[in-house]
């Protein structure tokens, strides 16, 4: 954690308004002053607070989606609290410490030794000395005038951006957990690159967020001025807890003219047990504006964690040119529920959007996806195409597909295919019968039909991905 | 007449399976010794394939009686990947499509796993592919098949060459090949036969399961095997094949009771 976030959250409580509350985790329940607490206790400028108590406002007067494919049971929203101090992780001092189940994971995963350690909460110095890393990383982005740091350092020290694009994208009433988010979020991530300027690395969560516990609702900003560039990658594959079952994110990302921002994520929360118990309800809100001409929004996920995920990442496509892309991968085994697909609005002329969304399931879990394509009476010269791919492990999963188009424009140009097919008994035998196991012959059958998506991860990504289903899926078959 | 130190490698006694509660296996003897080729011949649905399928280890069948002792082991005492690398090939009659993965990288696989059993030494993709390569100029096969994915979109043809390709590559010590002859164009026969010959050892044996005669004139039985109804109910030599050609199948049986094998 910054050492400015550091000394405002520790700073005497001085506002005055609820001053019952002296603790570091707030009571229970959501209201004004709740608000007004967590706003405070970040030290943030009456504007941010002004964006908080909107949010607020408007997320009373919503109801909780009913549409998406998914069942859980009501969530209690005031049996929550919405705010704790930030704390470090707890430090272990060596590896032996380390939970061997989590270990054999790493393993498995192959997860390089190093970051093994800094994913375990091992204190880095113990295990290799290059606690460097992240300070060089920051140093090679500040020079060439990138801004990488959580959100609450943003909203102190480059408020004026924040001011800008934040609730740009996702506005605050936008729907029930996007509002919750903007009412209560805690923290998260701001990128900014300007004009002209091609991010030299991948911008990874990794080296921001390892030294404290991400936030329930985390908030993530991405702004890329015109000509700018940047791939960001989200999240890793080893795998996370948390004790929070609920989790709200937003995230933004503005592309202006010839801009180009990547989004990748793997999410391997905790799905719950092999019953369905206990695992992270994911309800996230992620949107890329391409705003001006020939900008291009791209994203990728692998989606293999949670009990429930419920997430449309989704372009608007308001430049003339812009180019809108999402490359997809959810698996569910077990009792997880997915509902996942994108939203590609055309509005600029000439926009194009590609949708790849391929949907594994396994055990008795569903999988959905659900796709809009809208293409606005501005948008001549549109084009989409979705290509949207089930595949079906045992007879005991769902598959659903919701595609939904609406073309106003006669010019555009919309295609959409789907399939579905299954890992049958009769393919498994064929790899069998050339010395190949089940678990060897799933995860190639896995691979190649998710190909076209890891395709577009970062190398390392891709390699870790695909181990990760295999792993996902391990034991789902035979 | 039994080969000169030959020894035996297959030998099936009472074999019963069934498959969804139906019984298709009703007693089946075979014994087959290395450096032999044997055709097995009869009518559509006498359970040739099924005999393959259980000697190969297909979980949909189940053994119900009998016994099979492949190089002396219990046959049952493996599941089908070890089977594999032990040695029994089997080269489907209907080959499965298998979309997405590559042929090169499938075969790479199969290869080196059985080369890792063998303990010989594995190949890198590098050197698979050179290696591959020259297994498909033997079968007269363009390359471009590795890059498909395995039997993705070939013809019925294409299919069967890729499944002798994988015999080629595999060496196995007892290879069943289930109609591999049908669907084969007349080039392409003499061609995949010639391979098959050519893999042809003293120490391996062939099954052959066929329904004409023009393929065992390329790959000449030592013995020839006629099934019905779940058993084999004659057999005999090469001869017997071109007696099944004139005569049709209705004759066999009502001469003599079944005779095992060899
Ligand atoms: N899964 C199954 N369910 C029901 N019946 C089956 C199944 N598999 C095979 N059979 C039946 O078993 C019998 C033997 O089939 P098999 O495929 O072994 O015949 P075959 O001798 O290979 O015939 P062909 O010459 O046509 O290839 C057939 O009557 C077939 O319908
Ligand atoms: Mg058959």
């Amino acid at each position: 954690m910054s050492a400015v976030l550091q000394n405002l959250v520790n700073q005497p409580y001085k506002h005055g308004f609820v001053t019952e509350i002296e603790s570091d985790i707030a009571p229970k329940g959501l209201n004004e002053d709740i608000i007004k607490l967590i706003s405070a206790k970040k030290g943030e400028p009456a504007w941010m607070l002004d964006f908080r108590l909107k949010a607020y406002y408007q997320w009373l007067k919503m109801d909780e989606p009913k549409w998406p494919n998914v069942k859980y049971p009501k969530i209690d929203f005031q049996a929550i609290s919405y705010y704790a101090a930030p704390k470090p992780k707890k430090k272990l001092s060596s590896m032996d410490e380390v939970d061997p189940e989590l270990l054999r994971t790493f393993e498995k995963l192959g997860v390089p030794m190093h970051e093994r350690a800094a994913l375990a909460g091992v204190a880095v110095d113990v295990i290799f000395d290059s606690v460097s890393v992240a300070t060089t990383y920051k140093q090679k982005l500040a020079e060439v005038g990138i801004i990488f740091c959580s959100i609450s350092e943003a909203v102190q020290m480059h408020p004026e951006l924040v001011r800008q694009y934040l609730g740009t994208v996702v506005p605050v009433g936008d729907n029930y957990y996007a509002a919750l988010n903007s009412a209560v979020f805690t923290d998260g991530t701001f990128c900014f690159i300007p004009k002209g300027v091609q991010c030299p690395m991948d911008l990874s969560t990794y080296f921001r967020i390892n030294t404290e516990e991400s936030g329930q609702f985390e908030r993530t900003l991405i702004v890329a001025e015109e000509g700018a560039s940047v791939s960001y990658l989200e999240g890793c594959t080893a795998p996370k807890f948390d004790t929070n079952q609920l989790h709200a994110a937003v995230v933004e990302l503005v592309a202006l003219d010839n801009a180009d921002i990547k989004y990748s994520t793997v999410q391997n929360w905790y799905a719950g047990d092999e019953n369905g118990l206990g695992g992270i309800y994911n309800f996230v809100t992620k949107r890329g504006l391409a705003k001006g001409t020939n900008s291009r929004i791209s994203w990728t996920q692998v989606e293999t964690g949670s009990a429930i995920t419920w997430k449309y990442p989704s372009c608007i496509l308001q430049g003339d040119n812009s180019v809108g892309e999402f490359y997809s991968v959810a698996v569910t085994n077990n009792y997880q529920q997915a509902d996942t697909g994108t939203k590609m609005i055309h509005i600029g002329k000439n926009t194009r959007s590609t949708i790849v969304s391929k949907g594994i399931s396994s055990g008795h879990s569903n999988n959905s996806y659900r796709g809009l394509v809208r293409i606005a009476p501005t948008a001549a010269g549109a084009r989409n195409y979705s290509q949207c791919d089930s595949m079906l492990i045992g007879d005991k999963c769902g598959a659903h597909t919701f595609p939904y188009i609406q073309v106003r424009n006669q010019e555009a140009k919309v295609e959409h295919e789907a399939s579905t097919s299954k890992i049958g008994e009769d393919q498994l035998f064929y790899f069998a019968q050339r010395g190949i196991g089940s678990e060897e012959a799933v995860s190639m059958i896995i691979n190649g039909f998710c190909k076209d998506v890891f395709q577009q991860l970062p190398m390392e990504f891709a390699v870790e991905a695909t181990k990760l289903l295999g792993f996902k899926l391990e034991g789902s078959v035979g | 007449m039994i080969r000169e130190g030959s020894r035996i490698l297959l030998e099936v006694r009472g074999l019963r399976a069934v498959v969804n509660g139906i019984e298709i296996l009703k007693g089946i003897d075979l014994t087959v010794r290395s450096g032999e080729v044997h055709a097995i011949m009869g009518t559509n649905g006498s359970g040739k394939s099924t005999f393959a399928k259980v000697l190969a280890g297909h979980s949909a069948y189940q053994v119900t009686g009998g016994s099979v002792l492949f190089e002396g082991r219990d046959l049952f005492d493996l599941s089908p990947e070890e089977r594999a690398r032990a040695g029994v090939f089997l080269a489907f009659q209907y080959p499965i499509e298998i979309p997405g993965v590559a042929n090169s990288h499938f075969l790479r696989l199969a290869y080196n796993t059985v080369q890792a059993q063998r303990g010989k030494e594995e190949l890198d993709p590098l050197e698979f592919e050179d290696f591959v390569r020259d297994k498909m100029k033997l079968l007269e096969m363009n390359p471009e098949f590795l890059d498909r994915g395995v039997n993705e979109g070939f013809s019925g043809g294409e299919k069967k060459r890729n499944e002798i390709l994988q015999m080629a590559l595999l060496e196995p010590r007892l290879a069943i090949l289930d109609e591999t002859d049908s669907g084969l164009d007349i080039d392409a026969l003499r061609i995949v036969t010639t391979g098959v010959n050519k893999l042809s050892t003293a120490d391996n044996a062939i099954i052959l399961v066929t329904h004409y005669q023009r393929m065992l004139n390329y790959i000449v039985p030592d013995f020839v095997h006629v099934m019905r109804a779940g058993q084999i109910i004659k057999t005999g030599g090469k001869e017997l094949a071109l007696d099944l050609e004139t005569r049709g199948y209705d004759w066999v049986g009502a001469e003599q009771p079944a005779m095992a094998g060899a």
